[in-house]
């Protein structure tokens, strides 16, 4: 009864929404827009951006349904959601329209991004021209100084050609019906493994959640974390990851199904983890787990919990290709994203879960409010308890260790 | 050339340029790059380089015996159940009853029937769930690999359960010719059992015509990509889910090695198809051999029902796959070991539905245009070749069917490539077109028999009491055809509604449709949004067929020699 009361309020919310955003434009608080901006919204007015993001998750593909209506609505900008399996496609795509000399009306006109794929697009030109990420009007409210990985994407300086839209931090999950006390350690992990075989199991690399996993337990193995900030072509790979691929030498033989599937990503791991398939399952969304406990998909058991030392964390970004011919409508679309109002909303464990990039303090009162009034869940750990973030390594790491993943564990003994 | 020879010509030469053309020049701009040439990426010369590179690839030969074997043992099964389920019982009640079941089947995309398929079999599936704990003791799913197994048999099962339908159909279309009963009544009365005279009399006269699908089914399972995504192993897997990631990798290199990989699954279906054509071979020297013998074999009980226990598997297997969607699009929380859902949202079945209007429109548009053209295309074409069967129709056929005997990624890539060049990547025109080449020979197949073994003399008594050429098509021929012409419709969209590789690949992400939108989702692991897309994926299909079923029953409420009867 409750939940459908819920619902009703938010049907009601979504009908007040566009009185509410007539009286003021949504995600642009405060004085009237600086005549650039002005210019930028006169130009976007009537555009259609077909924004490029990973599709895999409905509480993501609502979350940005909704955010297509409001811009529609305030700025007349219409946002087409192309939902993708893989990122890497997608640049895989801007690279070939480069290449046949397509320099204007491009396929893409915004995808979600960082790390790698991000390096990649900077390398070769594929992005915008410099700084417009840093001239959006909340780039102001944006926490550049406790949140360094907002200008800095896997080690390479964005130089505003991309605007964060969310923050990361791989948490893990246990359901505590099963599971009271869950191991704290990556050595922890490997001693559950060995009494609970079949219960832990990560995605297949290149899988961006598989990957992000090798990192961290690389992160956790290396013996000098420094050689993972610098280009893998300056260290020697073979040394530097012996005791990552020893300890999963160890791990494959006790994994779920041994090693010889894997799950597609994070949202089957979560289904794994709800069937009890699984024992521990793991996110880059510190609310995921609350998140789904909110809408069914998890049992309320179901907790949080880091590894000591800390966990690899980053920030997501959207970004506008070279040849997209509706940039001014795409910058109004990633400000919105960026905005007060879409944050909070983007942070509420009932829609999405996903933590902000803003600096909460430095909003006015009544933004501030939007923050403060949030419930982060049963499930999610306080800031202090997330404990501190590892950096990400260098984007020439990840391809190094994806080919050196497939040549032990993916290609069946050959 | 006289006029009637030219007006004759012309339907041919449409189809050849529609069919023919995408898939030659697909063909040439993946073999050019296989090779190393691929000048707009800034490749300019030859060299063997791809296939050096592609050499090197982890697991590449695990990969190769898997799609050969995978899709060469579903293609065998398949027809096996078939052919067996039809010389058993054959005429009797009980495949009329079957019949009726499995066409609607045809309907069901091949992704939502794996994606069913893989909620049936899971260790966490519903199959386990409904005998635990109480029989089989389990209170948590057991760790077994079924699913995604290496050998590839979750994928085997998933291809067979979706070729037996579609088989079966072509079979029946076969066994439709006249005399058919009578074979098997002379046969019987001279002492031989049922089987044996469906497999010595029977098949020998109607196998020609079940051949060609039969090899399209085997260059399709060899080199199919959403089935092998979804139940198919990742260490490594097949060969053509891996073709399609190097393609979409963001070094540009790969794709020179994705063509050379497109050419070597092109050398794989082919092999396929010589090892079926070997098989074939034996088979019929064997049969032939047997058939001289004039063994009676009257004691085949066992036999026809075992055929008949396998053929309920499958549909058993299908039925309660597509019943699981339904089940799981309205589920909120269904955790192991509950048969039931422990908590229903319709109200988020609602919201995804009004989500996923817009791909829903989209695939309606193209499977209705694609429909609609190449229904009239294959009408237009009969009508004008007329029924001389002759050495130039022959040719056409070969080319009609071409697109069904090659692997789609081996001319996907090309065609790609060429559209990205001359700007038409990503239109509803480009991936209408690319839909056309697949869904064409679907049109023709349905619908070349029916019309061609309609009896003359309806023509010829029209033509007798004066009527023109028009008005025989559209007063005589067209209304008597109208069932099977609204089933090819149907046929054609279904087919449209699940290209998903053509849609992915010529729309460029800009051209949603609900097969596109399901294999993402599925892709994800949310498994109540994956089952409402795979019943969205459902849903055109099936109207089509009960439109298609519905529709004559109606019109001709009070013409009862022209109401369909199935035999």
């Amino acid at each position: 009864m409750k939940r459908f009361l819920a619902a009703g309020l938010g049907i009601l919310a979504l009908l007040a929404a566009p009185a509410t955003s007539l009286a003021q434009s949504p995600g642009s608080p405060g004085p009237a827009p600086s005549p650039a901006w002005q210019d930028v919204l006169d130009e976007a007015r009537g555009q259609t951006v077909y924004f490029h993001a990973w599709g895999g998750e409905p509480r993501i593909n609502a979350y940005i349904q909704w955010a297509a209506r409001e811009v529609e609505q305030a700025h007349d900008v219409r946002v087409v959601h192309v939902k993708t399996t893989d990122t890497a496609s997608v640049v895989s795509q801007v690279l070939a329209e480069k290449s046949v000399g397509k320099f204007s009306g491009g396929a893409v006109d915004l995808v979600w991004i960082n790390g790698e794929n991000f390096a990649a697009m900077k390398d070769t030109g594929l992005l915008q021209s410099q700084g417009w990420a840093t001239s959006l009007p909340n780039w102001q409210y944006v926490d550049v100084e406790s949140k360094p990985t907002v200008k800095i994407d896997f080690t390479v300086p964005t130089d505003g050609l991309e605007s964060p839209w969310g923050m990361a931090k791989l948490v893990f999950m246990h359901d505590t019906a099963r599971l009271a006390v869950p191991p704290s350690t990556l050595q922890g992990l490997l001693d559950f493994a060995r009494k609970n075989p079949g219960r832990f199991a990560y995605p297949q690399p290149p899988n961006f959640y598989g990957t992000t996993f090798l990192k961290q337990a690389l992160a956790q193995t290396v013996t000098d974390p420094a050689v993972l900030s610098r280009p893998v072509k300056d260290a020697d790979f073979e040394t530097v990851t012996a005791p990552l691929f020893a300890f999963l030498d160890e791990l494959h033989p006790l994994l779920w199904r041994q090693g010889k599937a894997f799950p597609k990503d994070a949202a089957h791991m979560r289904q794994l983890l709800a069937d009890g398939e699984l024992d521990i399952a793991f996110s880059f969304n510190p609310s995921d787990a609350s998140a789904a406990i909110a809408n069914g998909e998890l049992p309320d058991t179901v907790r949080t919990f880091v590894l000591d030392g800390g966990t690899i964390g980053n920030t997501h970004f959207v970004a506008i290709p070279f040849n997209s011919s509706n940039a001014a409508g795409a910058k109004v679309f990633a400000d919105f994203l960026m905005s007060p109002l879409a944050q909070s909303r983007k942070q509420d464990p009932e829609i999405w879960g996903d933590p902000t990039v803003l600096n909460v303090a430095s909003l006015p009162e009544s933004e501030k409010a939007r923050f403060d009034r949030l419930d982060l869940g049963v499930a999610t750990l306080t800031p202090e308890e997330l404990g501190p973030v590892l950096p990400e390594p260098q984007p020439s790491w990840v391809s190094a260790l994806e080919t050196a993943w497939e040549a032990r564990y993916g290609a069946g003994g050959e | 050339m006289t006029k009637a020879a030219g007006l004759r010509t012309i339907p041919a030469l449409v189809t050849v340029c529609l069919l023919a053309g995408p898939v030659l020049a697909g063909l040439a701009g993946t073999v050019l790059p296989a090779f190393g040439y691929l000048p707009v990426l800034g490749y300019g010369s030859l060299s063997l380089e791809p296939f050096r590179q592609l050499s090197a690839e982890p697991g590449l030969v695990r990969s190769v015996a898997l799609s050969f074997g995978t899709g060469l043992v579903a293609s065998l099964l398949s027809l096996a159940i078939v052919l067996a389920f039809a010389a058993g019982w054959y005429g009797t009640a009980t495949f009329r009853r079957i019949s009726r079941l499995l066409s609607p089947l045809l309907s069901v995309p091949h992704a939502a029937a794996a994606i069913g398929l893989a909620f049936l079999i899971a260790p966490s599936g519903f199959a386990v769930r409904l005998f635990s704990p109480w029989a089989t003791g389990w209170t948590r799913p057991p760790d077994l690999l079924i699913v995604q197994d290496p050998m590839g048999m979750a994928m085997t099962l998933g291809l067979v359960a979706k070729e037996v339908p579609f088989l079966f159909l072509m079979t029946l279309a076969a066994l439709n010719r006249p005399h058919v009963r009578d074979y098997f009544k002379a046969g019987e009365s001279l002492g031989y059992g049922r089987m044996a005279v469906f497999f010595t009399i029977v098949l020998p006269q109607i196998y020609p015509l079940i051949r060609l699908p039969v090899l399209a089914v085997i260059a399709y399972s060899t080199s199919v990509v959403d089935v092998a995504t979804i139940l198919g192993s990742t260490t490594p897997p097949p060969l053509a889910p891996r073709l399609v990631s190097w393609m979409n990798d963001p070094d540009l290199e790969m794709r020179l090695m994705a063509s050379a990989g497109a050419l070597l699954q092109l050398m794989l279906s082919t092999a396929a198809i010589a090892t079926y054509l070997a098989l074939e071979t034996v088979a019929s020297a064997f049969a032939r051999a047997s058939a001289t013998r004039g063994r009676r074999r009257q004691a085949d009980g066992a036999a026809r029902r075992t055929a008949l226990g396998v053929m309920f598997i499958v549909i058993a297997a299908m039925i309660l796959s597509i019943a699981l969607l339904v089940l799981w699009a309205a589920a909120k929380s269904w955790w192991f070991p509950a048969a039931l859902p422990q908590h229903w949202s319709l109200e988020r079945a609602g919201n995804a539905f009004i989500l996923g209007l817009p791909a829903l429109t989209s695939t309606l548009a193209l499977a209705g245009l694609a429909a609609v053209i190449a229904t009239s295309l294959t009408i237009w074409l009969m009508e004008a070749q007329g029924r001389s069967g002759n050495g130039s129709q022959r040719r056409l056929k070969l080319f009609i069917f071409l697109p069904l005997l090659l692997p789609q990624v081996s001319f996907l890539f090309g065609l790609q490539m060429l559209f990205l060049v001359f700007g038409l990547g990503g239109s509803f025109l480009s991936v209408l077109l690319a839909h056309l080449v697949f869904v064409f020979p679907y049109a023709f197949l349905s619908l070349s028999d029916p019309w061609q073994r309609l009896d003359p003399r309806y023509e010829k008594a029209a033509a007798a009491l004066g009527a023109s050429r028009a008005r025989i098509f559209w007063q005589v021929r067209l209304p008597i055809l109208l069932r099977p012409v609204l089933v090819t419709l149907a046929v054609a969209a279904a087919v449209s509604v699940g290209q998903y590789l053509p849609t992915l690949m010529i729309g460029a992400g800009r051209i949603v449709t609900v097969t596109t939108e399901s294999v993402a989702l599925a892709s994800g692991g949310n498994r109540q949004f994956a089952a409402l897309y795979a019943v969205l994926q459902l849903i055109i299909p099936l109207a089509g067929f009960s439109l298609a079923a519905a529709v004559p029953a109606v019109v001709y409420r009070n013409r009862a020699a022209l109401r369909p009867a199935l035999f």
